[in-house]
């Protein structure tokens, strides 16, 4: 790391260092481009994974932290570009660096009203067209009232280019060529996973362009979280991605920790990582069901609602809830295992196996499964990272991203699981590293469930917390991707900005990429393994 | 179910009370009771969910509680064909047009259930700048079924008060319900639709 | 086996008493479409109910039980329901089209019920290209939704149709070469006929090698006829909502679902007549005892039993598979079930041709 930061400075010596854990380069904005490219392609960096871009509003200055994560050396670094104008705040886009940045830029625009120069899409992300103001900028004031008008529709998008003489012109550009047969497939349609919008042009039954809508359910949980106490932003894991809850706790708990300095016991580290894997099953369950009910073999969803069924069970058993559990809380876990949380385990454990089998003798092994998933959405690895497409998605595309692996938290390094890739990197293989994700899931499960220690469940968290002043970023593992989140504090009881980079967004932004050139049934082929949930996208 | 086993629900006493005092004719009222046996036992919902009382109402149709029973599963994914819409999780401010286009374009007698606390209030992001402060501002609603999100049995339990209700409603003469959605429909008016 | 012609003849002579002949007829006709109507919607509600059942038990659950017993009113109330429920007026659609899309659905199944051998000698009309006929009227169905589809002024529908158009188009032809082929075993396209040659054996067993091979292409074919699952694209749900019916509300709605399950009934009607012997009881040349028990079964419980156990194999498809992509679909008809077929009709003319046939 030393000779990696030597080597930056050597190149940019404007750029300032700080951090311990992790280390975060300053740059002004005139170099960040030189710098990214740099970054990305230096052989001692390669930084080709672009973890999230957090927008911030430092009072005075406006900016973006952007957190990089190498494929090959699993280091992680940040960047922190600032601009002082807040009228009309600009930074140099780095999409042509990172594909996925296209999209966290939009965020960012979003939220905060910061024009990437050279981003080719610079419209609103997840807010109407329409609205007034930039929401998470400390100084925002409610403005907007709910309205049951339509919203405006434009099929024009900005685009801000740098003119060699140093000047920003801005630029309109079409989405779609006129004469384009539009079909709009959402918010509302049985098979976009929630209330996802595509506007999809098509040429008979082929997919010439998609065009991603999202913002119909964004609640703007990270604004709402820089009102509540620490503690209490933790029940709003449980509603981004309803299926990773525990995950989600996990990883907040453990941010707020590492910056607070609370070591929990063992007993409540082993109970957080065996929910985490009883999610994971009972999510993948779902995603089977569903995924086979988006290609129409809507059968099979009862037979996977059984098997999540039993796992809700266990879980209701302990927390008390079917889905919002709230169970990971400071300091360890809320309340104790039930009595007979280790029985209802190995009986799980024990029916998951014939299940799987069922399941492939059901759905995988059929010719029509094999045609309409095999070859069907390739995904190059390539792609996979430049797009940020982390989780189950990402290792069908031969890239170990799991980050219980790469960067492992909680006990996940002393554990003995596979980490499930493939090669293929289509729909099939997609399908067939969740099938397997829940095999490894079981063995975790097999070898804590006899071994929970004994110890308290939570340990003495302080009533009022405050964390010292400074920024963590932690990423974990969730059912579909890696969950990242970011914690900025200034001594206060209350976080002054909480950033989650949730695995969804980077794989609904990588749909227009994959399906091109398909079938309109493809999309949904394709939509469906890639899993996406579309609260956790919105936030 | 038998009567005595729903909670007391003054709303439908009250319009059972009314309907009495009104008195119905023989023929007309028959044939109402034939209508409101049809409409009652055969709701079938729109395929609409936001977040995560969805996946409640997907465990709804699953094998362990089986509305299917009820005839409730033939689930429409055309808001043409469905009966009523449950409203399954938040709705934010860009979701609010779509949800009352969706009203719209539902064949009368159409319903609405609010199902879950960000749907009844906004719920745990009432405080939210991107969230509407439950949907009754949005569309009229019918039944109100709280939780976060509400047990599978709590949805059944919301939509049998919702076939209780259409059981005393009329479909010849005046007709309680209709008249309340009119008002409402005037009262939050959307420009470019006539109702 | 009773005859049931005599029971028609004797209506017929009792009206020819006392009324002329044209009004006779006049009658005839009014009773039979009167009863063809009521046999239809009580068909298609038992289907409905039947259908819903049949996948509840594939899907480990229970069906409906709560309306009625057994919740054997379940499709009563839900037909009560449609019946009253709104039409709504849409602006910008063609507005003639858009309304008599259903009804040709509608009459395009009615008029195969005529043709149909509900029992011995219970039959609307026996006409001697009778098969034929039923060929060609099943697929004015296909032009309903063509214009269900386009006169909807919607994408989803439009798309729903122009899948629905190629995919009748193409499944129409294994349909007529499976026909084709057990006609030439028959020797005449007269229903009645076809069920007589069955007296002594069905075709499936006649016919053997030849016959099963048409019966199984007949199965996938009809299943694609009748746009169910795992060929229903036209009304995929989870990509086009609800296919080309998507802007279609109360009774017109509700004519397109009674359809689909009136022409599963019809396709599997039609495979008893051609492979299983229409109302003909089981015969087995040769165990005359045997024979002569399964004569005192009514040929109308033979000949709807058989349509409604080959429908639940219709069914149980539908319920099992994934559903197709409109290329594989059209692969799957043109490049396999097509050249199969005419291999199939060769093999048949040969064996008859040879006498190799039982």
């Amino acid at each position: 790391m030393a000779n990696f930061q030597e080597k930056i400075a050597k190149l940019f010596p404007e750029a300032t260092f700080e951090g311990e854990d992790m280390l975060m380069i300053s740059i002004p904005d005139a170099k960040w481009h030189d710098l990214a490219l740099t970054l990305r392609d230096d052989a001692d960096c390669s930084m080709d994974y672009l973890v999230t871009i957090v927008g911030m509003d430092w009072k005075d200055s406006l900016g973006s932290i952007y957190y990089l994560m190498s494929s090959k050396t699993n280091e992680m670094v940040g960047v922190k570009v600032v601009t002082t104008d807040r009228e009309r705040p600009m930074l140099h886009s780095v999409a042509d660096v990172w594909k996925v940045a296209c999209l966290f830029e939009r965020e960012v625009y979003d939220f905060f009203g910061i024009v990437f120069i050279g981003n080719p899409d610079m419209r609103r992300l997840f807010l109407s067209i329409d609205w007034k103001g930039f929401p998470l900028r400390k100084d925002y004031a409610e403005q907007n009232e709910v309205s049951v008008e339509n919203e405006r529709q434009s099929d024009m998008t900005d685009t801000y280019v740098e003119l060699p003489d140093g000047t920003i012109e801005k630029k309109e550009v079409a989405v779609f060529e006129p004469g384009e047969f539009v079909v709009n497939i959402g918010p509302q349609h049985p098979a976009t996973h929630g209330v996802l919008r595509f506007r999809t042009a098509v040429d008979g039954e082929e997919i010439k362009k998609i065009d991603v809508y999202m913002g119909y359910i964004h609640r703007g949980i990270e604004k709402l979280c820089e009102d509540l106490t620490y503690p209490q932003t933790l029940p709003f894991m449980d509603r981004m991605d309803y299926f990773s809850a525990h995950n989600y706790h996990h990883g907040l708990c453990i941010a707020i920790e590492k910056a607070a300095g609370i070591q929990i016991s063992r007993r409540a580290e082993v109970i957080r990582v065996m929910m985490d894997e009883l999610s994971r099953i009972a999510s993948h369950c779902l995603f089977i069901g569903t995924y086979c009910m988006d290609l129409g073999a809507t059968t099979m969803l009862f037979y996977t609602l059984r098997v999540r069924e039993q796992i809700l069970d266990i879980m209701e058993k302990t927390c008390g809830a079917r889905m919002t559990f709230n169970y990971d809380c400071l300091g360890g876990v809320m309340q104790d295992i039930a009595p007979d949380f280790q029985k209802d385990v190995k009986e799980l454990l024990e029916v998951l196996p014939k299940n799987i089998k069922e399941y492939n003798k059901i759905f995988t092994g059929n010719v029509i499964a094999k045609n309409r998933m095999e070859g069907v959405g390739y995904l190059s690895r390539e792609d996979a990272i430049a797009y940020a497409v982390t989780g189950p998605s990402g290792r069908a595309s031969n890239w170990a991203c799991d980050m219980r692996k790469l960067r492992p938290y909680s006990i996940y390094s002393e554990l003995d699981f596979e980490e499930v890739t493939a090669t293929e990197g289509d729909s099939m293989a997609r399908f067939k590293v969740r099938m397997r994700e829940m095999e490894e899931s079981a063995k975790i499960l097999a070898q804590l469930v006899d071994n929970i220690p004994e110890g308290e469940y939570c340990v003495k968290v302080p009533k009022v917390l405050k964390l010292p002043v400074g920024r963590w970023f932690t990423v974990v593992e969730g059912c579909r991707g890696a969950f990242g989140v970011y914690i900025e504090s200034d001594g206060a009881t209350k976080p002054y900005r909480v950033k989650l980079a949730p695995p969804c967004l980077p794989l609904a932004g990588v749909v227009d990429h994959i399906t091109r050139g398909t079938k309109i049934a493809d999309l949904i082929t394709i939509g469906g393994s890639l899993d996406y949930i579309v609260p956790d996208m919105d936030r | 179910m038998p009567y005595e086993a729903f909670k007391d629900n003054e709303y439908i006493e009250k319009l059972v009370q009314q309907l009495k005092d009104s008195g119905t004719n023989v023929i007309v009222g028959s044939l109402d009771k034939l209508i409101n046996w049809g409409r009652s036992n055969s709701l079938w919902p729109l395929t609409f969910a936001t977040s995560c009382c969805g996946i409640e109402f997907v465990s709804l149709g699953a094998a362990r509680f089986d509305m299917a029973r009820f005839g409730w599963e033939v689930a429409r994914a055309s808001p043409r064909q469905a009966d009523f819409i449950m409203v399954a999780g938040t709705i934010v401010n860009r979701m609010a047009p779509v949800l009352r286009r969706l009203y719209d374009q539902l064949a009368e007698p159409k319903y609405v259930i609010a199902c879950g606390s960000c749907a009844i209030s906004g719920g745990p992001f009432r405080k939210s700048y991107h969230v509407a402060q439950g949907i009754e501002d949005i569309v009229p609603v019918d039944v109100f079924v709280p939780g976060c999100p509400p047990r599978p049995e709590a949805m059944i339990y919301g939509i049998m008060q919702l076939s209780r209700k259409i059981k005393v409603e009329k479909f010849f003469g005046g007709v309680n319900r209709q008249e309340k959605q009119r008002e409402f429909l005037e009262t939050h008016p959307v420009e470019g639709v006539e109702d | 086996m009773q005859d049931l012609s005599t029971i028609t003849d004797a209506i017929h002579s009792f009206l020819l008493s006392f009324l002329p002949g044209w009004l006779t007829t006049t009658v005839e006709c009014v009773l039979i479409g009167v009863g063809l109507l009521l046999v239809y919607s009580l068909l298609a509600l038992f289907y409905i109910y039947y259908e819903r059942k049949v996948c509840a038990a594939f899907q480990c659950r229970i069906g409906p039980n709560r309306v009625g017993p057994w919740g054997l009113l379940q499709s009563f109330a839900d037909m009560f329901k449609i019946l009253i429920k709104e039409l709504i007026h849409l602006n910008h659609i063609d507005k003639f089209l858009f309304a008599l899309a259903p009804y040709l659905v509608i009459i395009a199944s009615m008029l195969a019920f005529a043709v149909l051998p509900w029992g011995n000698g219970l039959q609307v009309i026996d006409f001697n290209i009778g098969i034929f006929f039923l060929v060609a009227v099943s697929s004015i169905g296909v032009l309903g939704i063509l214009l269900a589809g386009w006169s909807s002024n919607n994408k989803f529908t439009l798309i729903g149709a122009l899948r629905s158009g190629a995919q009748m188009v193409s499944y129409e032809l294994s349909i007529g070469l499976c026909v084709l082929t057990m006609v030439c075993l028959a020797g005449t396209m007269s229903v009645g006929g076809i069920v007589e040659e069955q007296a002594d054996l069905w075709f499936i067993f006649k016919g053997h090698v030849p016959a099963i091979i048409a019966f199984v292409i007949y199965m996938i074919a009809g299943t694609a006829e009748t746009n169910r699952g795992p060929f229903d694209l036209p009304e995929a749900e989870s990509e086009l909502t609800a296919g080309y019916h998507t802007e279609y509300s109360g009774i017109h709605f509700g004519f397109f679902y009674l359809a689909e399950y009136l022409n599963l009934f019809i396709v599997a009607g039609v495979a008893s007549l051609l492979f299983f012997g229409g109302w003909m009881p089981l015969h087995i040349p040769g165990w005359d005892s045997f024979n002569h028990i399964m004569d005192y079964i009514p040929s109308v419980v033979w000949f709807i039993g058989k349509a409604i156990a080959l429908s639940f194999i219709i069914i149980w498809f539908k319920w099992t598979f994934p559903r197709l992509r409109i290329d594989q679909l059209l692969s799957l008809e043109w490049k396999y079930l097509l050249p199969i077929n005419l291999f199939n009709l060769a093999l048949m003319v040969c064996i008859i041709v040879f006498g190799w046939h039982f």
